[in-house]
């Protein structure tokens, strides 16, 4: 690092701390509780927000026509058939659950490192791991062909006396993401309940003081609360941190107990496990770079912000490139003529297009630009960025399902896959889904967590003296 | 039960996290048990200020993870043994190894559902109705940017004129009376 880099600017350390600052100085609570508030207490809803809404409604829309015809005629509609059985649907579950784990990154394990950059960026972080799992979910359950035979994989206790087979990578998956689903779930809303408690006390209509009323379930501040509520937080982000890293492990345990080659290695739970939180990041930077600028945040979610998630994606960046490479290497080293055989069909075959796809999206550009400081703090750069991992990410999903399973062992079973229009509708109704309900979140919901905001405030530092004596 | 009627205690409101923890901590020095704190944002001072240092949360997690994996791993072991046993490639029917990662994920979701519950459960949330919430600067400040100490009228210490006096002495910006 050159050494301008890494002169201290005066203007980015507190004084009152000695530490970098976050968020913009000279902020007060009673400020930032307006700021925040304001935007959801308002009765003027941006015109651009309808704009984006109407798209996004549109698209969900869209996915509930691909979804009903579906139901009426199957999944025959769809390019699935033998060998590449697995598709879309898989490509997107997987894809989508991806997404989702930057959100639980943000909210639990960096707030186990004490990461406080993280307080203003973990609730719509958290947000968007619920909205994605919302979307991942409906894939598998659309793939299994008679969605409303789904609570089969449930243990429940049926009148046929069948039940499940817990020896099965698919009954694991049901465990993890259900699991995964409900404590994202349950994690974001204990989360937010002081600050749904904030919103009833600023509301000034009598329904939104009866909604939020109900919604905070009569939180009032109380140090003992704070006190039990602040070690189930620490709690939730202990356990979310090794359920976070279960669930993709999971996912890519459906591909590495197969046999097939390209699927059957062990690299997979940590580079599928990188490659989620590459994405996830990616993701987060798609939102956050939007959101700060039309509801002028730029003060809570700074240029660090931006800068920091641009960081975590290059390391995570250079797991996955490690991942690929390892595959190439394994394909070699193994000297298995099938693993050799993938690693070149993948890279050179009739779809070895989409291989280079991937590399381009997520290791030639991303791993080449980020290292500058000066890009992970252009904001235009930094979303245009995000698209194309996001893009990439997808892609490596395609190149693992698609190539390995439309060339097996015997060319006699080999075939090939091309998407249906309904396999790109339901995929792109699921984007639409999934803006729309982050749409109404950012409406309806405190998208930071002023709670947590506050204790980042000057206003919050207790003078030494004090703290040393209460300790006691 | 406690009187539903009359003064519920007195609020004192102040302006900094420091003067409630200072006030906090001499009201429990001079003998004060029914008190009570209320801040914007946890504040882990005032809470060890009143005499509150650990929680049950801990407990009832640990007591929920391992209830959930137990039970997890029995259910599985039962279904593929007794109820509904699956010869596979001939393999154990007791094949324990598999059932891992349903007991893993599992022993999270009790632990994290009963540290979530357990907290609203010991806090004795919901609550929609407080005394506190019909003090109008509670409402203002507690959830925004006001420090509030209450001294409770079930304190035997409890008297309306010189309890008012002794809260005044901390300096407050205002004290006032809350009613049931």
């Amino acid at each position: 690092m050159a050494t301008s880099e890494v002169k201290i600017d005066e203007q980015r350390i507190d004084p009152a701390t000695g530490e970098y600052r976050v968020i913009t100085p000279g902020q007060t609570f009673r400020g930032v509780t307006e700021k925040i508030t304001r935007l959801v207490l308002t009765p003027h809803t941006p015109l651009g927000w309808f704009a984006i809404f109407g798209i996004a409604g549109a698209g969900a829309t869209m996915l509930m026509v691909a979804v009903v015809w579906l139901f009426l005629k199957g999944v025959g509609i769809w390019a699935i058939s033998q060998p590449v059985a697995w598709g879309f649907a898989i490509i997107n579950f997987v894809w989508w659950i991806g997404i989702g784990h930057a959100g639980t990154l943000i909210s639990a394990i960096l707030l186990l490192f004490k990461q406080g950059w993280r307080n203003s960026i973990n609730r719509f972080a958290e947000a968007m791991t619920i909205f994605a799992v919302v979307c991942a979910g409906l894939f598998p359950l659309l793939h299994v062909g008679r969605p409303w035979l789904g609570y089969w994989l449930l243990p429940l206790p049926l009148t046929m006396d069948v039940w499940p087979q817990f020896r099965s990578p698919l009954m694991w998956d049901c465990f993890a993401v259900s699991t995964y689903a409900t404590i994202s779930v349950v994690f974001w809303y204990l989360g937010m309940i002081p600050d749904l408690a904030t919103m009833r006390d600023r509301s000034k209509t009598r329904l939104s003081q009866y909604v939020y009323g109900m919604l905070a379930m009569g939180w009032r501040g109380s140090v003992r609360h704070w006190a039990r509520y602040e070690t189930a937080s620490l709690l939730l982000a202990g356990l979310a941190t090794p359920l976070v890293l279960s669930v993709h492990t999971v996912i890519s345990f459906d591909f590495a107990v197969a046999v097939l080659p390209g699927w059957h290695t062990t690299i997979f739970p940590p580079y599928f496990v990188a490659g989620a939180i590459y994405s996830g990041f990616a993701m987060v930077l798609s939102l956050a770079i939007p959101l700060r600028k039309f509801y002028h945040l730029e003060h809570l979610v700074t240029l660090r912000h931006i800068d920091n998630c641009g960081k975590v994606m290059l390391a995570t960046g250079f797991i996955v490139a490690y991942g690929y490479g390892m595959e190439a290497f394994m394909a070699w080293y193994s000297a298995d003529h099938w693993e050799a055989f993938t690693f070149w069909n993948r890279a050179f075959g009739p779809m070895g297009w989409s291989y280079w796809v991937l590399i381009t999206c997520n290791l030639a550009i991303p791993l080449t630009t980020l290292w500058s400081r000066k890009l992970r703090r252009n904001m235009l750069f930094m979303f245009i960025l995000s698209i194309i991992v996001n893009t990439g990410m997808w892609f490596e999903r395609f190149v693992i399902i698609v190539t390995s399973l439309s060339r097996d062992f015997l060319p006699s079973s080999w075939g090939t896959y091309r998407a249906t229009k309904w396999d790109y509708m339901t995929y792109f109704g699921t984007v639409g889904l999934f803006v729309f309900l982050f749409l109404l979140f950012v409406r309806f919901l405190p998208m930071i967590p002023m709670s947590e905001v506050r204790t980042m405030l000057p206003g919050a530092k207790i003078k030494p003296k004090v703290a040393a004596e209460a300790g006691d | 039960m406690p009187p539903r009627e009359g003064t519920y205690g007195l609020l004192a409101e102040f302006e900094t996290p420091g003067d409630l923890i200072r006030a906090a901590r001499q009201a429990r020095q001079d003998g004060w048990r029914r008190l009570d704190c209320y801040s914007p944002y946890p504040l882990e001072e005032a809470a060890e200020a009143i005499g509150f240092h650990r929680n049950k949360v801990p407990l009832l997690t640990l007591i929920g993870g391992l209830l959930g994996g137990a039970a997890m791993f029995a259910l599985q072991t039962w279904i593929s043994t007794l109820a509904y046993p699956i010869n596979v490639g001939g393999r154990p029917t007791y094949s324990w190894t598999a059932f891992v990662v349903p007991t893993y994920e599992w022993t999270i979701l009790w632990a994290g559902l009963s540290a979530a519950y357990g907290t609203l459960a010991l806090c004795g949330l919901p609550e929609l109705y407080h005394p506190l919430f019909n003090s109008p600067n509670f409402r203002d400040g507690a959830t925004t940017d006001k420090f509030f100490l209450c001294l409770e009228a079930l304190d035997p210490k409890f008297d309306l004129v010189e309890s008012r006096a002794y809260l005044q002495a901390f300096e407050p910006l205002s004290v006032t009376e809350v009613e049931y």
